[in-house]
């Protein structure tokens, strides 16, 4: 396939350029294979698009092609402006603001990146439909009768999906803009407030443009996440890229032609990365890490604002995550003897151990290539390193497919040579284990870790290299006493983005895992597949509830890095014998 | 200070995955399944089965991608049996080249040869009807009587099914191409869309639903969800607001479908897997099914639930099941064309 052709890229250039030292080239080509490791399943996808077993694309575009590229738009926009609009204000306002809660609104404001997609969906189609309470409530109070006496907006709609995508995926905007607001100095603010910059205008003139780079990441995986989303689109009957690629491989059992549309669908993501890339060519922000530790003061809210406020950080985590979690408590109870199952402990346990291990893998191999792309800046290791992102956009099943093809070409080589050589079989050895899961759950969640790790990393300058290794700092050296410290926050949060994803992971996790090994979400899934959400409850819980943990942790680790910037500043305040950071 | 227990845990870790990185290696007395139906609907059968034989029945679940899954996997697959909830799908997995043939007089005597393959690549476990439910309010009883009927301009916005992509509906539009020929079953369908009170979604289920909420008057759903419906205490009232219809009973008589199993080409534990064939062709077996899932059995010395005699009697259509396959993507691309999804 194209692997062997990557790898020989960057082996001819290596014979071309002489003046690498032979580890600087060793560290290169073992960042050359990792790469293409995690590309492989990517490239498998393509290569399947290449076999089609007829041309779908002269029907699509004639019949459907133009309602799936409508509805992927809008919906991509739709989820692009709410994400926005409630993950950059919110951020603003807890790191800029002092209001009643805000200390909790902070980490509470993460919460519904715990609750799956798909589950939120249920549970207000379950809430907001004809038979629902609210729509009963109504008819009760106004003495309707039939669903044509009044209009009630239906949740099944294009402008559903969107609201639900937007309740469980504006976290990722929060998250990296919060982190991004935190880490602004403050005196390059208040020296926009000495030149006469109003709060407002020092918002979207100096830190919304500061923190782009890092919204900008958080936007591009909640967009991603968009497109791979089949759960709850499939469920609202909003029919998406997605949907058809479905459609295209299982109902017209076309897979090559399904792949050509995840290859569409990459390419939207492509244009999405390019765009933002086009835009900011000119700017490139280097945090100077000596300011960092000046904190700003937070403005006092009071009366009508400080209940506006107040407001706008408790309506998106009552919708998100309040809301969905007392429907999820209520049925839980109610069906507890049909969904509670004896595994539950071991199927708790196979949901944690995954998820920790992708995110221990996707934060290395992370680390890796980020690393890589700063010291080496070779273009071959670029590129496969940007085609590696892509995973997180493929719809689940596909990517495992493209998974399942290179692993399982790899076990049955290996077979067919231990027969020959040693006369024994070994079989499939690693499709359909444990292994194969935390490869796939890697692939599919590198670009979470990566574009956050990406961000937090380009935050170094390179000055701070020079200065290392002026002070005869090895290049381990600098990575352990300089870069990961510095990274720390960043390298937490990606580890814990990745295991709540990963929490969450369904599709993949369906189709390659084991025999008789369950996780979480696939004991939801057997349920909810057939819409039955009073018993697919308790798992959807527990899954909200395992994931709580990680999520105060990360608000904990984001707050310990600001925390310990404010005592250094403290006491840097208390050695010139004056007080002024804290607010009250 | 933040790599010291990176690096330990690291350690501990990529032990932990050595051990578990590798497939584990298989028992001696066992059966290995993939299945597209869920567990708990099969697994009563199972447990049987390994309580009389001592033979374990492992099971991968999924939707979608297990026959892609044995393809990847060729000759080293551990799967003995696959199974679907149509025949679309046992269809893809022969055609693919992942299934093997099985001659059994056993499966021969309980399965009758209208739902199993000729060359013995698949077999039919349960049979559902695609009946027709109409509003006790709202529809006249013996209005309908016919899927064609359906398409009466009388029935405009009034009538609700699921996704005309789904499996039972592609089954269904298929059959109406085997019969009418791909011109009239269009004219058909456009009928049919021009009728629909709302965008096709949810499952069968929720047309049901949809009917006692006033919603529509009339949908199209597979047999067993009105058996679901009416032993559970919360839908029990949506499937009392509807009358069941069996249609097309003055001539072809009513569409079925089946979900079936077929034994993989690959098959390590094949002696194993056809014993788990045969058993679940069994009266017993059957009967479980009949009674639990409120499906048709395939074998005919077995009743079906009483819940689901007291539905009555019907004719289901003889056309062969092989022709819903041979039909089923120019149905797909028929459903396209007329817009049926919205």
């Amino acid at each position: 396939m194209a692997t062997p052709a990557l790898t020989a890229g960057p082996a001819v250039a290596l014979a071309r350029r002489p003046k690498h030292s032979s580890r600087r080239s060793g560290w290169l080509l073992f960042c050359v294979v990792t790469a293409a490791l995690v590309c492989l399943p990517i490239l498998a996808v393509a290569w399947l698009a290449l076999n089609p077993s007829e041309n779908i694309w002269p029907h699509l575009v004639r019949t459907v092609l133009p309602t799936y590229l409508f509805n992927t738009i809008v919906l991509m926009i739709g989820v692009a402006v709410g994400t926005l609009c409630i993950g950059v204000s919110t951020a603003w306002f807890v790191t800029h603001y002092q209001f009643p809660g805000r200390r909790i609104f902070a980490w509470a404001l993460l919460l519904p990146f715990a609750v799956p997609a798909y589950v939120i969906a249920h549970v207000y189609t379950d809430l907001l439909e004809f038979a629902g309470p609210v729509q009963s409530f109504l008819r009760d109070v106004f003495g309707w009768q039939r669903a044509n006496d009044y209009y009630f907006p239906p949740i099944r709609s294009l402008g559903g999906a969107i609201s639900m995508l937007v309740l469980v995926l504006y976290p990722y905007v929060y998250l990296l803009a919060r982190a991004a607001f935190l880490e602004q100095s403050a005196s390059i603010l208040e020296a926009a407030q000495a030149l006469g910059l109003s709060r407002t205008e020092r918002l979207f003139r100096i830190a919304l443009p500061m923190a782009r780079p890092a919204i900008a990441v958080g936007l591009a995986m909640a967009l991603m996440e968009t497109l791979n989303d089949f759960g709850t689109v499939d469920y609202f009957a909003v029919r998406t890229l997605t949907a058809g690629l479905y459609d295209v491989w299982l109902g017209m059992g076309n897979l090559g032609g399904g792949a050509q549309i995840a290859c569409l669908i990459l390419l939207f993501v492509l244009c999405l990365v390019g765009l933002e890339k086009f835009s900011r060519r000119a700017q490139s922000h280097v945090q100077s890490s000596n300011t960092r530790c000046k904190a700003f003061e937070r403005v006092s809210l009071q009366g009508r604002q400080a209940t506006l406020a107040v407001l706008l950080c408790g309506l998106p985590i009552v919708l998100g995550f309040i809301i969905p979690s007392v429907v999820l408590l209520r049925y839980s109870i109610i069906y507890f003897d049909v969904s509670w199952n004896a595994d539950f402990l071991e199927i708790a346990w196979n949901s944690i151990f995954l998820s920790s291990m992708a995110a221990l893998c996707a934060v290395c191999i992370g680390l890796l290539l980020s690393y890589s792309k700063r010291m080496l800046n070779h273009r071959a290791l670029n590129a496969a390193v940007q085609v590696s992102s892509l995973g997180y956009a493929i719809p689940g099943v596909v990517l495992a497919i493209g998974i399942m093809i290179p692993f399982a070409n790899f076990d049955n080589w290996l077979d067919a040579q231990m027969r020959e050589y040693f006369g024994i079989s070994t079989g499939l050895l690693l499709s359909g284990s444990v292994g194969i899961l935390v490869f796939a759950y890697t692939v599919r969640f590198l670009a979470v870790a990566h574009g956050g790790l990406d961000a937090s990393m380009k935050k170094i300058s390179p000055h701070m290299d020079d200065a290392a290794r002026s002070l005869g700092h090895s290049s381990l050296g600098i990575i352990s006493r300089v870069h990961l410290p510095l990274m720390r926050s960043g390298i937490l949060t990606a580890a814990l983005v990745v295991f709540v994803d990963g929490m969450k992971e369904l599709p993949a996790t369906l189709v390659l895992r084991p025999f008789n090994f369950d996780t979480l979400a696939t004991q939801v899934y057997q349920f909810a597949s057939d819409e039955l959400i009073g018993e697919s409850a308790l798992f959807s819980l527990l899954i909200v509830l395992v994931g709580l943990l990680p999520v105060i942790l990360l608000s904990m680790t984001i707050d310990g890095a600001r925390s310990g910037a404010r005592s250094g500043a403290r006491s840097g305040a208390r050695s010139g014998a004056s007080s002024g950071t804290r607010s009250k | 200070m933040f790599t010291a227990p990176l690096v330990r845990s690291g350690a501990a870790i990529s032990l932990a995955v050595t051990i578990l990185l590798t497939t584990p290696v298989a028992a001696a007395d066992e059966v290995n399944v993939y299945s597209y139906r869920q567990p708990f609907l099969i697994k009563p059968m199972f447990d049987l089965f390994t309580k009389e034989t001592g033979i374990e029945v492992n099971t991968v679940f999924a939707k979608k991608g297990l026959v892609e899954r044995l393809e990847s996997e060729g000759a080293n697959s551990p799967a003995d049996l696959i199974f679907t909830v149509d025949v679309g799908n046992l269809s893809s997995a022969v055609e693919a080249g992942v299934t093997q043939s099985v001659s059994s007089d056993t499966l021969a005597a309980n399965i009758p040869a209208e739902f199993r393959d000729q060359d013995g690549h698949w077999f039919g476990l349960t049979n559902r009807a695609r009946i027709i439910v109409t509003s006790k309010e709202r529809v006249p009883e013996g209005e309908i009587t016919s899927y064609e009927d359906l398409a009466k301009p009388m029935y405009e916005g009034r009538i609700c099914t699921r996704s005309g992509k789904h499996v039972y509906m592609n089954a269904l539009f298929a059959s109406m191409i085997a019969h009418h020929g791909e011109e009239d079953a269009r004219a058909w369908l456009t009928g049919l869309k021009d009728n629909l009170a709302r965008a096709p979604q949810g499952n069968d289920r929720a047309q049901v639903k949809a009917i006692s909420e006033g919603e529509c008057d009339i949908a199209i759903i597979n047999s067993y969800y009105m058996g679901a419906m009416q032993t559970n205490e919360e839908q029990f009232e949506w499937a009392a607001s509807v009358n069941i219809v069996f249609p097309n009973q003055s001539d072809r008589g009513t569409h079925m479908n089946i979900a079936g199993m077929s034994l993989t080409a690959a098959s390590p534990n094949k002696e194993n897997a056809v014993k788990l064939m045969e058993f679940l062709s069994s009266d017993l077996a059957q009967a479980m099914y009949a009674e639990q899932n409120h499906e048709y059995p395939v074998n005919q010395s077995v009743q079906p639930s009483a819940l689901v005699r007291s539905w009555g009697e019907f004719d289901h259509d003889p056309l062969p099941l092989s022709e819903l396959v041979e039909h089923r993507v120019t149905a797909s691309k028929m459903v396209d064309e007329v817009g049926y999804d919205g």
